[in-house]
């Protein structure tokens, strides 16, 4: 178990306006770990996950106070250009340029001012075997990618967060639009990458986040309700909550 | 039940009466001009100066006066108008002061065009000192002509969607990277479109002009930007009121000459519609 | 990644280019009003608003603005008479009457109307309607309020027809359902459930329409006499405020009391269209609620 802590978040509250839609919400999240975050919809999960690459920021209206440390450093100094750069998301419908396979991929590496062909090319291709997309792309890398299926433009997005060298990736209900053979082949990427990359994973379907992941944060309305190792989560957890949860008493 | 079909039926054909009303001058209108122009239209006509007064030869100086007012207004209109709009939608948040700038390209839309001809004569050939010249007559078209080109701008970016910016930003491109490369691309035919609508419009103008670059009789075309030029809106004008004994002919073939002018732009704009709508990736 | 000097720059463009258009609203507004205090300083602000006499080159001159005002609000009115109904009702038609493919063809000729220069009807307006009206009614010349009204009314029906036509097709199609429902026919749903709904944006789009007859000027220029008197029918030649700017400019002398005084008419033809668009977007507003 690595016990290595590559992020820290300390009393984070988020608004959108006059909402709150995380009320103090502390963890720590493991280097090289995959982490689970479950809880029912509208409990606050996505907008937990999208404070660490401060996609929130997007919106107008969204404020937030705490603070979040990426390996001691408060991220509030970086960039969102870096912050982001560190930190891959792949979102819940796949969601695709509409340009070619190699485009989508090469974009990352572009605008982070990589401009040498050849190197481009060998981190598309690294990012693309690593996603599991080579062998079914390699002869057709200028198709453009919005033909793919879904499956596959979800493993595309996958490939291009990879292509941005992350630290940290982040998947977002990533599986919600896909069928059981293209889930199976992602939760098969996502177990290889975490030699390399720490990530977490927000999903609705309680027993994926039981095969794949390692520790699992359950959300409910906002608050970070319980975080523990997964067996222990769903077979006892502390919380009565997380319990009703768990064992499909409400969802 | 039959009476309130009959009331259905009489109030439909009252509609349709309206409608006709409206639509039957249009076509007149148009064949009426093509009718009457048509026969004084020969290449010599486009291509030769007036003569007589006005009552002979040819309106190309005024032809070419047009089109060089219709460059110069896309010069400084095209610009100007697309990074306001780009400003518009990607940088401003919602408050007062974005709300100001949205009422003001209102307003702006809404001033009369003599207004305008007052502005620039005011400001352009006046306080600048840019005298009666091209300068004057093409900023004055351009500001006039930035509501449109602000307006379709902004449609188009608006029209892009959002999930392009958000799968650029999250990858870590900057704001004006993400306009660059997942944005401008994908608005560009509207912006196209909207850009030859406006110069369309540009074209067919008189009332700014009057003051600020019409020139009543220039046989010579213009050698710098600050020379005054002909304009074919003008030259009808002038010659339907202020020329005596002209005649017919030459002023339906000048009208015909400006409404095939502005109906070709349009034209062109519908095709580039039609032509990018079909290219359509997403 | 730091952001290179370059897009530094390109957003700064950017931003200014925002502050721009309030920029210009600004200097129009600043530069006719310069030149109107200019006359306001020799000639008194009441006389000038509601003098009846325009008489600039007369010892005194005189620039009372009521004839020009009148002028303008008699041709507009007479536009608006012709223009409103049919524009509305050719609106309907266009929304809920006419099959698609018609439909098509109708829009379609209302942008050929809306591309038409003002000069060219301005031309027809002399070549044509004017002799056919004088014939018609036996005037003692073709140039009149008459002539200018049915050309500017012709000029202001694409507007009208355009945003009535967004109004009544932006009405949610449950309303219409519903009235379908309780056993309408389709008039009656028109006349009574979707009109209604979409009054906010027809009003909307006939301020707008006067708000272009008002401010059109080559038209009037052209076909409406240009006699600066107070008009008693509209079969008389009157001036509007907009061909008066149009007309006196180049005969006035640059720094004269005349021609500040038509920066004054200017600006009068500001202040209206700037209230006219103001209310104008009100009612869009409300309408895209």
């Amino acid at each position: 178990m690595v016990d290595d802590v590559i992020i820290k978040v300390v009393n984070l509250n988020s608004y959108f306006g006059p909402l709150q839609a995380l009320k103090n919400i502390n963890l720590e999240i493991h280097r090289n770990e995959i982490l689970g975050i479950i809880g029912p919809a509208n409990s606050g999960k996505t907008t937990f996950l999208r404070a660490l690459n401060r996609l929130n920021n997007l919106n107008d209206t969204y404020s937030q106070s705490g603070e979040i440390f990426f390996e001691g450093q408060d991220i509030s100094g970086i960039s969102d250009s870096a912050l982001r750069k560190k930190t891959g998301i792949i979102f819940a419908l796949p969601q695709v340029l509409p340009v070619s396979i190699y485009n989508n991929v090469a974009y990352g590496p572009k605008v982070h001012g990589v401009t040498n062909k050849k190197t481009v090319s060998e981190i598309v291709e690294n990012a693309l075997k690593k996603a599991y997309l080579w062998d079914e792309v390699k002869d057709r890398l200028d198709l453009p990618a919005p033909r793919l299926s879904g499956g596959q433009q979800q493993r595309l997005c996958i490939a291009r967060t990879l292509a941005i060298e992350p630290e940290i990736i982040l998947y977002d209900e990533p599986c919600s639009g896909l069928d059981p053979i293209s889930t199976a082949k992602i939760e098969d990427a996502m177990e290889q990458l975490k030699e390399n990359y720490t990530q977490i994973l927000v999903t609705n379907n309680t027993k994926q986040a039981a095969r794949v992941s390692e520790r699992c944060g359950f959300f409910l309305m906002g608050e970070l309700v319980e975080i523990s190792e997964t067996t222990a989560l769903f077979t006892h957890p502390k919380d009565q909550r997380t319990d009703d949860y768990v064992t499909g008493r409400f969802g | 039940m039959s009476t309130a079909r009959g009331r259905e039926k009489a109030a439909f054909i009252i509609l349709g009466f309206a409608t006709l009303l409206v639509v039957l001058p249009i076509i007149l209108t148009i064949v009426y001009i093509i009718k009457n122009g048509f026969s004084a239209i020969s290449w010599e006509f486009i291509t030769q100066s007036p003569r007589n007064g006005m009552r002979g030869g040819g309106i190309f100086p005024a032809i070419v006066g047009t089109i060089i007012l219709i460059i110069g207004t896309m010069v400084f209109s095209l610009p100007l108008g697309i990074l306001s709009a780009i400003y518009l939608v990607e940088y401003a948040r919602d408050n007062t002061f974005t709300r100001l700038i949205k009422l003001s390209v209102v307003n702006l839309s809404g001033i009369p065009s003599i207004v305008y001809g007052l502005f620039g004569f005011t400001l352009f050939v006046l306080f600048l000192r840019l005298g009666t010249s091209i300068l004057a007559g093409a900023l004055t078209l351009s500001i006039m002509s930035l509501p449109v080109i602000i307006t379709a701008t902004k449609e188009a970016l608006e029209a892009v969607p959002y999930s392009f910016r958000e799968i650029s930003f999250s990858l870590g491109a900057t704001r004006w990277q993400t306009i660059r490369y997942c944005v401008l691309p994908y608005a560009i035919p509207g912006i196209l479109t909207g850009t030859v609508l406006s110069l369309s419009r540009a074209a067919g103008e008189t009332a700014p002009i009057l003051f600020t670059v019409a020139a009543f009789y220039l046989p010579r075309l213009p050698r710098s930007v600050f020379d005054q030029v002909m304009a074919l809106p003008y030259h009808l004008y002038v010659i339907s009121t202020q020329v005596p004994n002209m005649p017919a002919s030459i002023s339906f073939a000048t009208a015909f000459v400006l409404i095939a002018l502005v109906f070709l732009m349009n034209l062109v704009s519908i095709l580039l519609r039609a032509h990018y709508r079909k290219k359509k990736q997403w | 990644m730091h952001k290179r000097i370059s897009e530094y720059v390109i957003e700064g463009c950017i931003r200014l280019s925002g502050f721009a258009v309030i920029g210009f609203v600004f200097l129009i507004f600043l530069f006719l009003l310069k030149d109107s205090l200019s006359l306001f300083g020799i000639y008194p602000v009441k006389e000038f608003l509601f003098g009846i006499h325009w008489l600039p080159i007369s010892e005194p001159p005189k620039f009372g603005v009521i004839p020009l005002l009148l002028g303008s609000l008699y041709v507009t009115f007479g536009a608006i008479i012709i223009c409103v109904p049919l524009g509305v009702g050719t609106a309907m038609f266009i929304a809920e009457v006419a099959p698609k493919s018609l439909k098509h063809i109708l829009k379609s000729l209302v942008e050929i109307l809306a591309a038409i220069p003002s000069v060219v009807l301005g031309f027809i307006g002399i070549i044509w309607l004017g002799p056919f009206l004088k014939n018609s009614f036996h005037l003692t010349t073709g140039m009149c309020g008459l002539t200018g009204s049915l050309l500017l009314a012709f000029m202001a029906l694409p507007t009208i027809i355009s945003i009535s036509e967004d109004a009544l097709a932006g009405v949610p199609k449950s309303f219409k359902e519903a009235a379908y429902g309780l056993g309408a026919t389709r008039w009656q749903a028109l006349w009574r459930i979707i009109l209604p709904s979409a009054s906010s944006g027809i009003i909307a789009g006939v301020m707008l329409g006067v708000g272009r007859v008002i401010g059109e000027t080559m038209v009037v220029m052209m076909v409406t006499g240009n006699s600066p008197i107070i008009p008693t029918s509209i079969l008389q030649p009157l001036r509007t405020l907009t061909a008066t700017i149009a007309g006196e400019m180049g005969e006035t002398v640059s720094g004269s009391d005349h021609y500040f005084a038509l920066f004054a008419v200017g600006l009068v033809l500001f202040v209206i269209t700037f209230v006219i668009n103001f209310l104008a977007e009100i009612f869009l507003r409300k309408a895209r609620r």
